[in-house]
């Protein structure tokens, strides 16, 4: 027992193992584009749990074998890493028939167990260890969650060079590399059963190799557009943003004019599709010979801000395929500044087909940033005429609720507040989003337009708003100043020559009819009512969640009500389906079944367990673990998870700030867990539990008071020093909250070692819960409320610390 | 409803494998039509349920009569055939479905076709609607773009009898032109917007009628009428009856 327990393959295993569920991710937004794949991976990540059940149960058989098990479960790591996911691909899995046909559940059951399993086989691996080597579960879990970060980091760096199937390989054989190490570590005497495992992970893995390719969904657009004879893919660019195909269609061309006026007579330029994992169309123009070929970029209901003054400079937000600067240009715009998240886009549009479109991005006075647009206006002073948002998500994603889930910091009161500070006074902002019907999108950004300006200090509103619609898109402008009655009159006319109808202007609101008429006048009703004294109420009565969005409450595109949800689900057959956003119902699906499941793998084992003599004094108290492994399990992720927005505001950059907190979070808890066993030398582990609790609460709730500001101030500071910042403020809160898990492992492992692989399964179930959990509260409450929330739970810990009377 | 559809549909299975043999002796009653009489009467009971956003409370007699008649059975893939008489839709590859027998209704009865309509598809997928404005209307036009669809709609077509229904793979973009103009057009196929040239082809006075939403759940309806003087006008609808707000406000 004195052996040194094998860390390098602990921490390869665990980073692997994280590595692959990023990966997942990754893939399953490539071939799906459902919120399914939320649920599936995150159910996955309940091998886990299952793993813990199963320790619990064979725990004396599995021990008696450690080395052999050991092995084999990183081998099965290695080979189901790959394997399950391609015979998840073999399911004919469809989310949009999961109500119209039942053996879609079978299927989604299915790919999820599947998928479990590489989950199943690392857990299994790590908490044989820490039974094996008891006296050392703080070092244990140590590697184990510096490896987590490190994996972290390094699948994201992965991604960058290898093509997402590609890096599947990779995993899986980190998987064998993870068995050869630890062969050594061990110190196997025998060499054949190591080699008969390599050689058969390596065989099966080559086999694998041949015939890895993904199998996008046929109902994706990209696939549904390569049906079509003559368009073929001509360039493929992965990276972590995405995988980016740019697809040529040498007989019917795309024609790519989303919102299109019905009375427009111009046609679209050639184009290039841009897709982004297989869907979300964007566009490449072909360079025009003549500068009228753009007038179809005038039949759009975004044109209509270059209609009321004429701005000399615009900002643009997502300039995608550079469809939106065509615009511009073709408005006569002379200074045009744009921001894409995607630095490969940008590499694209710009270098790589610039011989096709004619050197878009070399043109005087356009430049395009790499980025996230509220980073670089809170590093810029600099102030437009225009700003524009257009169309930022596709349309049947947006249509069914797939970005229910998905944080967007475009659409809050305070994005909007600040993308208003950097207009001048008498410019506009303006922001394009797809109709639905009924309304959501239009009327939400409406309600939040009215709150921004609230913030401002504008008295009346109405003044500054006008919003017009076609059949398909709505643009909302709010000016910097109150609407003349020239610019009032431009509206109109704008909107008549073109067949839009305009929902209000400037306090005006027109009556029902109209080119693009509705079962009611829904626009114009919503505008006014949200306008007027009664706008709680309507808020209120609306069946769809119109509350703006907020930085703390990021949810622009969560539209469901509770109380709709109900005669939706009665509509479902009666064509009411499309009503349905499924993003929220995954979400809730995913909760209860990680509850229910969850459940049931924690009582399992309580069945084989041995029980405690009732009269052994002392006895380590069953309710005490479960309680106790549950709450931190739950506290620890809540605070990662609502940390890391937080930091991505500051950020400002999904990707990055990712995968900083992330690998920072988890390299110093495991840094904490390697100190709570050397204060384990001058302290009792529940002193060192209250120190280390008391610290969190203090920490966290400072942040909670100061983090706003902190950020606030300093959101003019280079990246590089944000990012520094970053990790010395997540490093102290980490290693404290690596602390809490290690010190009652340790005690168990001291005083009830068969309740070692019970506390992991219940530690593996609650980060499950906690993640769909966390969403639906940052949903309903913010994400502040979500840090409070594991402040109560972190000081409840203390209470039931399974052995608190330890000397 | 669930547990009906289910029935209906082994029901169907069972009178569609049977169809082969029963034909042979030729029976007079053909044995899948108490399905598509089931179907009949909930696409009914829907259409009763969304009256308020239909503005009207049944259909043309004539479009539930054709959508007795024709066999959905006949458009869907083999393994498809004992669901094709439940009202959703179905998937018959190359990412392409074969719609709601509910919506295919509504959509029917908004084109308002008369026996010497002239009719446009964009979109002939399997070619099941084609089939009912075949049924409706004088000449049917229907453009696929996806070869291998349009072919083998083009061949169903064709065996079914269907012969005033005219075929053709291609870009669907420009309409088609030499039969132009059209008293109705039906765009089922997805596209960044409605091509102006399909208006140009549509007849004053004439209607166009475009599902909106992804291949299996329409999201709305949009209706396109060309007035008399020219004039065109969008109505969009939602294929079922659900009132945004309660209350007064």
């Amino acid at each position: 027992m004195q052996q040194r327990p094998p860390y390098l393959s602990i921490a390869l295993i665990s980073g692997a193992a994280l590595a692959y569920e990023i990966l997942l991710m990754r893939l399953f937004s490539i071939i799906q584009w459902h919120h399914f794949s939320y649920m599936i991976i995150g159910l996955a990540l309940l091998g886990y749990g299952f793993s813990g059940t199963f320790v619990s149960i064979f725990q004396r058989w599995l021990t008696a074998r450690f080395n052999y098990v050991y092995l084999s479960s990183l081998l099965l790591f290695g080979m189901t890493s790959v394997t399950s996911f391609m015979l998840s691909q073999i399911l004919p899995f469809n989310a949009e028939l999961i109500l119209w046909d039942n053996h879609q559940v079978v299927y989604l059951v299915a790919i999820f167990l599947l998928l479990s399993l590489p989950f199943f086989f690392a857990a299994t691996a790590i908490c044989l260890a820490f039974m094996q080597y008891r006296e050392q579960v703080s070092r244990i879990y140590a590697w184990d969650l510096a490896g987590a970060g490190l994996g972290s980091l390094s699948v994201i760096g992965l991604l960058f060079v290898v093509f997402p199937h590609n890096s599947l390989l990779v995993i899986g054989t980190l998987g064998l590399l993870s068995l050869l190490i630890a062969s050594v570590e061990i110190r196997m005497k025998k060499f054949i059963p190591v080699l008969v495992m390599l050689g058969l992970g390596t065989a099966v893995l080559t086999l694998v190799a041949e015939n890895l390719d993904l199998q996008m969904s046929s109902y994706k657009s990209l696939p549904q557009t390569l049906r079509i004879k003559g368009t073929e893919v001509i360039e493929q660019d992965s990276s972590p943003f995405g995988l980016i195909s740019i697809v040529d269609s040498a007989t019917i061309p795309f024609r790519h004019a989303p919102g299109l006026s019905l009375g427009s007579s111009e046609e679209p330029l050639p184009q290039l599709g841009v897709f982004t994992d297989g869907d979300n169309m964007t566009v490449i123009t072909k360079a025009a010979e003549d500068p009228s070929q753009l007038a179809y970029l005038d039949q759009v209901t975004s044109a209509l801000p270059y209609h009321l003054a004429d701005p000399g400079s615009v900002l643009i937000v997502g300039a995608g395929g550079g469809t939106d600067i065509l615009q511009a240009l073709y408005h006569s715009t002379s200074v045009i500044d744009a921001v894409e998240l995607n630095p490969r886009l940008i590499d694209i549009v710009g270098s790589r087909y610039r011989d096709f479109n004619g050197a878009l991005y070399q043109r005087d006075g356009v430049n395009v940033h790499a980025g996230d647009v509220r980073g670089f206006l809170s590093q810029n002073k600099k102030k437009y005429d225009l700003i524009q948002l257009s169309l930022m998500d596709a349309f049947n994603a947006s249509a069914s609720g797939l970005y229910a889930l998905n944080e967007d910091y475009l659409y809050t009161v305070e994005a909007l507040k600040q993308y208003l500070d950097h207009v001048v006074p008498g410019g506009y902002l303006a922001l394009t989003r797809w109709v639905k019907i009924p309304p959501r999108d239009t009327l939400k950004l409406f309600a939040t337009a009215i709150d921004t300006l609230g913030m401002l200090g504008v008295d009346n509103p109405a003044d500054r708003l006008a919003l017009i619609r076609s059949w398909q898109t709505s643009t909302l402008l709010i000016k910097n100043g109150v609407f003349n009655d020239q610019e009032v009159h431009k509206i109109w006319e704008f909107s008549d020559s073109r067949s839009f109808d305009v929902a209000f202007a400037a306090g005006i609101t027109p009556p029902k009819g109209g080119y693009n008429q509705l079962v009611e006048p829904w626009f114009q009703d919503g505008t006014a009512s949200l306008l007027s004294e009664g706008r709680d109420r309507y808020l209120n009565n609306y069946k769809f969640d119109l509350e703006p969005a907020t930085d703390d409450r990021p949810y622009f595109h969560h539209f469901t009500k509770w109380k709709t949800l109900p005669e939706i689900f009665r509509l479902r057959d009666r064509g009411g389906m499309q009503l349905i956003e499924w993003g929220y119902v995954v979400l809730v699906m995913t909760l209860l079944i990680a509850a229910v499941l969850s459940v049931v793998l924690i009582t399992l084992p309580l069945l084989v367990l041995p029980r405690t003599p009732v009269e052994e004094k002392n006895a380590i108290s069953r309710t005490r673990v479960v309680l106790y492994f549950l709450l931190i399990g739950i506290a620890f992720l809540f605070m990662e998870i609502a940390l890391m927005q937080k930091f991505i505001l500051f950020l400002h950059h999904p990707l990055y700030s990712f995968a900083v907190t992330l690998a920072t979070f988890l390299v110093f808890a495991g840094l904490g867990s390697y100190l709570s066993a050397k204060l384990g030398h001058h302290y009792s582990r529940f002193t060192t539990l209250k120190g280390s609790i008391t610290g969190i609460v203090l920490i966290s709730l400072s942040y909670i008071l100061m983090l706003d500001n902190l950020f606030m101030w300093l959101s003019v500071i280079p990246v590089f020093f944000k990012i520094l910042l970053t990790i010395v403020l997540i490093a102290p809160l980490a290693l404290l909250m690596g602390m809490p898990f290690p010190l009652a492992l340790s005690t168990l492992a001291e005083r009830a070692q068969a309740l070692i692989p019970w506390a992991w399964g219940i530690n593996g179930c609650a980060s499950v819960i906690s993640a769909s959990l966390a969403t639906l509260l940052a949903i309903h409450f913010g994400f502040s409320t979500v840090i409070m929330v594991a402040i109560l739970l972190y000081a409840c810990v203390v209470l039931v610390f399974p052995d608190p009377g330890q000397a | 409803m669930k547990v009906l559809n289910s029935r209906t549909g082994i029901l169907a299975s069972l009178l569609v494998a049977f169809a082969g043999a029963a034909s042979a002796v030729s029976y007079a009653v053909d044995p899948t039509e108490s399905a598509r009489m089931e179907l009949i009467k909930i696409i009914e009971q829907d259409v009763r349920q969304t009256s308020r956003e239909l503005n009207k409370s049944e259909l043309d007699p004539r479009v539930m009569q054709v959508m007795a008649r024709v066999p959905r059975h006949e458009f869907v893939p083999a393994e498809e055939k004992p669901n094709a008489y439940e009202n959703r839709p179905l998937p018959i590859g190359y990412g392409q479905t074969i719609s709601q027998p509910y919506i295919v209704a509504i959509m029917t009865d908004m084109l308002n076709l008369k026996p010497d309509s002239k009719v446009l598809e964009l979109g002939t997928g399997s070619g099941y609607q084609a089939a009912i404005l075949g049924e409706l209307a004088g000449e049917v036009y229907t453009i696929e773009i996806v070869e291998p669809l349009g072919l083998s709609a083009k061949e169903r077509l064709q065996r079914l009898g269907y012969d005033n229904v005219t075929t053709k793979v291609g870009d669907g973009y420009y309409g088609w032109e030499e039969h132009a103009p059209f008293d109705a057009i039906i765009v089922t196929a997805a596209a960044s917007h409605i091509p102006p040239p399909l208006i140009k082809q549509l007849k004053p006075g004439g209607r166009m009628v475009v599902p909106v939403g992804s291949r299996f759940m329409t999201q709305q309806l949009l209706r396109v009428d060309k007035g008399l003087d020219n004039k065109v006008v969008s109505k969009q609808i939602m294929p079922v009856l659900f009132v945004p707000v309660t209350g007064k406000h």
